[in-house]
């Protein structure tokens, strides 16, 4: 007896945008209905009411939806700035220590520069320093995995160890008041060294500046010689040598651009909203963006898709845990249920299902 | 292909149906929907965004934790029947960082009609205070903070209450089982060691953990103290290690400034006495609970609720005491507390009420084996930390009665710090 299985996998040619869209979009539907029967079966919760609340804690207010697009913009930031390293298949999974290393030198700038220097100068010295400190970050494991074949893997994952640690360590020097363990808002009645007010809204100003970096990094991948060069490297690096590229240099470049840019996103982060420093400012976001990177395909427009999408139930959970009075694991329940279904429905735009019929059977 | 669709869609409906049956046995149900559901009446409020119309007033409540933190429990208690009794609306907002987070909800809630926003954790202050710089007509209440005094604010107040006499006097209650243990022969005075799970070296907690020290001496003067820090105010795993830590170092009695049931519960799987912190936890430690301190923040709340409502100026930095009902202990465990425990508190409480008995009376303790006669304090926060009042004067440390927050932050004799770099 020979017996055939049911279905058999195929992998897919590349889809069109839109049937990949179709497909997420149904598994995002999915996902909100199997939420909402989870929600109601623990609480008794009616579904709509579910519904309405993930949409009002994203979007209710003009408060509430500035605060979904500075959310975003920093989620979109981090994720455009590990995308050209992924793209190189260089597994950077440090911008969670990139971020927040660059946080910590505009933090330090802050603290340090206070009433020696103007804060307009304070904001472009801040600006610089967590540049310097991102792109740092960047080098190191970069420099090793092109020197000495190092794991990038672990070589970044341990870069953000020794963040999260220099981080703890200058809270406890520049803690007020003593032993409190925090430092509070830096320069809360001087303002000095804060990214400014533009059009009467807080964030504009750094939505502003990742469209900005949004737009170039599109342009950046796909139309210069260097995104080429990534793409290449990407491919494989014996084709890379052979076709006259410098490998070791377009690793060391990219991881370079890549940190600096994370560095630039705790900028945006301590100057432009936090105005603090503490080891939870990044918050896991430099590991989400992998996934926004992913799920996007490495393309940067697809990734404001990918990161609203991700903003938007993160802020929705996080209101019906909140208005529902259900303690705060409940969010994660729900963001993990999300997240399992959208991952699980790259499977579906990567492969197709072919079933077989019985009747055609061979012996 | 086709097939596929046909599947996801049969999939779609089936779970819409379940969905809707669901939400029907909802409807024809509402008492059992109520009885699930909590907090009905909290449901209501966070729904309704729009102002407030003029009958409806309406307050704000935001804390650190949720309900399984002692410390957030004490003040979503005390919310709850401010709010009941003086009948106006809330909207509580649990699980609040102390960060941006904070800035974001306190505005939600003036952008929801809320006259009053009160918050429970100390680094949520900074927050509160760039709240209330936007928010001019809406009244900003942090308890335990210490800028109120300084920064200038009509609409932003700190409030906290003499809970060093609290402690004092739970201290007075874990001198006397020390004493009972003592007198039983379980171990001699000068082996009378003393254990004490804090969370930050920062002045709230030296000055509770040290009027504790003070109360259990003035039962037991051989006795001394170790202290262990968590870093945290909430950290389960880290306050129950520290208890056992300060067990296994040979402390017969603990006592915690940490808001998880880690130390209760590690004492009771030891069996060593505890004296808890804001509120019971009897539950926890039915064998080993003795007593617990804790502020009770309803006559704050109801303070401040009428204050606004008849449109009076309010202090900007509120201290509750025994006299206000703001301190209080929880009820005494008669199966662990040594006999003629109820009497000695009861004692030391009047005395103190009177006015002839002061906590940190500068006779009963040495710092680095001198007496204090002097000390400036750091009462206006600053990052300078510059001590800027004297506040030893008639023979006692003045707690409290400068700001509201405590700023007794002096290491006395006796007393053995452990961990303090967490």
């Amino acid at each position: 007896m020979n017996k055939k299985s049911l279905f058999y996998l195929a992998k897919r040619d590349a889809l069109p945008w839109h049937k990949t869209w179709l497909i997420r979009g149904v598994a995002i539907v999915l996902a909100l209905i199997f939420c909402s029967l989870i929600t109601m079966l623990l609480t008794g919760l009616n579904p709509v009411q579910v519904f309405s609340t993930i949409f009002y804690g994203a979007f209710g207010t003009a408060r509430k939806t500035w605060v979904t697009a500075q959310n975003l913009a920093i989620l979109l930031g981090i994720s455009l700035a590990i995308t050209p390293a992924f793209k190189m298949r260089f597994w950077n999974i440090g911008a969670e220590g990139q971020v927040l290393i660059g946080c910590l030198a505009c933090a330090a700038c802050m603290i340090t520069l206070e009433g020696k220097v103007s804060s307009g100068l304070m904001v472009v010295i801040s600006l610089a320093a967590s540049l310097l400190a991102g792109a740092v970050w960047g080098f190191l494991p970069a420099f090793f995995k092109a020197n000495w074949e190092t794991n990038e893997t672990l070589f970044t994952l341990m870069m953000n160890y020794i963040a999260t640690q220099l981080a703890a360590y200058f809270i406890i020097v520049w803690e007020v008041p003593k032993g409190s363990g925090k430092i509070g808002i830096i320069n809360q009645s001087s303002e000095a060294g804060w990214l400014p007010v533009i059009g009467g809204q807080k964030y504009l100003l750094l939505i502003l500046v990742v469209a900005v970096l949004t737009g170039l990094m599109f342009i950046y991948l796909q139309y210069s010689k260097h995104g080429y060069e990534i793409a290449v490297v990407g491919e494989s690096h014996r084709t890379a040598s052979y076709a006259g590229i410098k490998v070791n240099r377009v690793i060391i470049r990219t991881m370079v651009l890549s940190g600096a840019i994370c560095g630039l996103v705790g900028f945006l982060l301590v100057s432009g909203t936090e105005h603090t420093l503490t080891t939870t400012l990044v918050g896991g976001r430099g590991f989400t963006a992998v996934m926004v990177s992913w799920l996007a395909k490495f393309n940067p427009i697809g990734m404001i898709f990918t990161s609203l999408l991700l903003v938007f139930l993160q802020r929705g959970a996080t209101e019906i845990s909140s208005v529902f009075g259900l303690n705060h694991s409940f969010a994660d329940i729900l963001t993990g249920i999300i997240l399992f279904f959208i991952i699980g429905s790259d499977f579906f735009t990567n492969y197709e299902i072919h079933y077989q019929r019985s009747g055609k059977e061979g012996k | 292909m086709k097939k596929i669709l046909a599947l996801l869609l049969a999939l779609v409906m089936a779970l819409a149906l379940v969905a809707c049956g669901g939400s029907n046995q909802n409807n024809t149900t509402p008492p059992a929907n109520n009885t699930q559901n909590e907090e009905p009446a909290n449901t209501e409020n966070t729904e309704n965004t729009e102002p407030a119309p003029t009958g409806a007033f309406k307050v704000g409540f935001i804390t650190l934790h949720d309900e399984n933190s002692t410390y957030d429990l004490n003040f979503i208690n005390a919310a709850k029947a401010a709010c009941e009794k003086l009948g106006v609306e809330y909207i509580l907002k649990t699980n609040i960082p102390e960060g941006q987070e904070c800035y974001e909800t306190a505005c939600d809630m003036a952008d929801a009609g809320c006259k009053v926003v009160f918050a429970d954790s100390f680094g949520h202050e900074d927050y509160m205070i760039q709240a209330a710089k936007e928010y001019k007509d809406v009244q900003f209440c942090h308890s335990t903070g210490t800028r109120a005094h300084t920064e200038g604010l009509d609409n932003y107040h700190n409030a906290f209450a003499s809970i060093y006499e609290g402690r004092y006097l739970a201290g007075v209650a874990a001198g006397m089982k020390l004493k009972a243990m003592i007198d039983a022969g379980e171990f001699t005075a000068d082996q009378a060691k003393i254990g004490y799970v804090g969370a930050f070296t920062y002045a709230e907690v030296v000055s509770g953990y040290t009027s504790f020290f003070l109360g259990v001496r003035s039962i037991v003067p051989e006795a001394t103290m170790d202290v262990t820090f968590t870093g945290s105010w909430y950290d389960e795993a880290a306050e129950k290690e520290g208890a056992n830590k300060l067990i296994q170092g040979g402390c017969k009695l603990i006592s915690q400034h940490a808001d998880s049931f880690g130390a209760p519960t590690a004492c009771e799987t030891a069996g060593v006495p505890d004296v808890s912190y804001n509120g019971s936890t009897k539950d926890v430690a039915p064998n080993t609970y003795i007593i617990s301190s804790r502020i009770n923040w309803e006559p704050y709340y109801e303070y401040v609720i009428k204050a606004v409502q008849a449109g009076e100026k309010m202090d900007p930095d509120w201290t509750g005491t025994i006299a206000s009902g703001s301190v209080e202990l929880t009820e005494l465990n008669t199966d662990v507390a040594a006999p003629g425990t109820q009497e000695a508190i009861d004692a030391a409480k009047k005395a103190l009420e009177a006015g002839t008995l002061h906590v940190f009376d500068t006779s009963k303790f040495t710092v680095d084996g001198k007496a204090l006669d002097s000390y400036m304090a750091d009462v206006d926060s600053d990052a300078a930390y510059e001590a800027d009042t004297e506040v030893v004067a008639d023979g006692y440390f003045h707690e409290s009665e400068f700001r509201s927050a405590p700023y007794f932050d002096l290491t006395i004799d006796g007393i053995t710090l452990l961990d303090t770099k967490f």
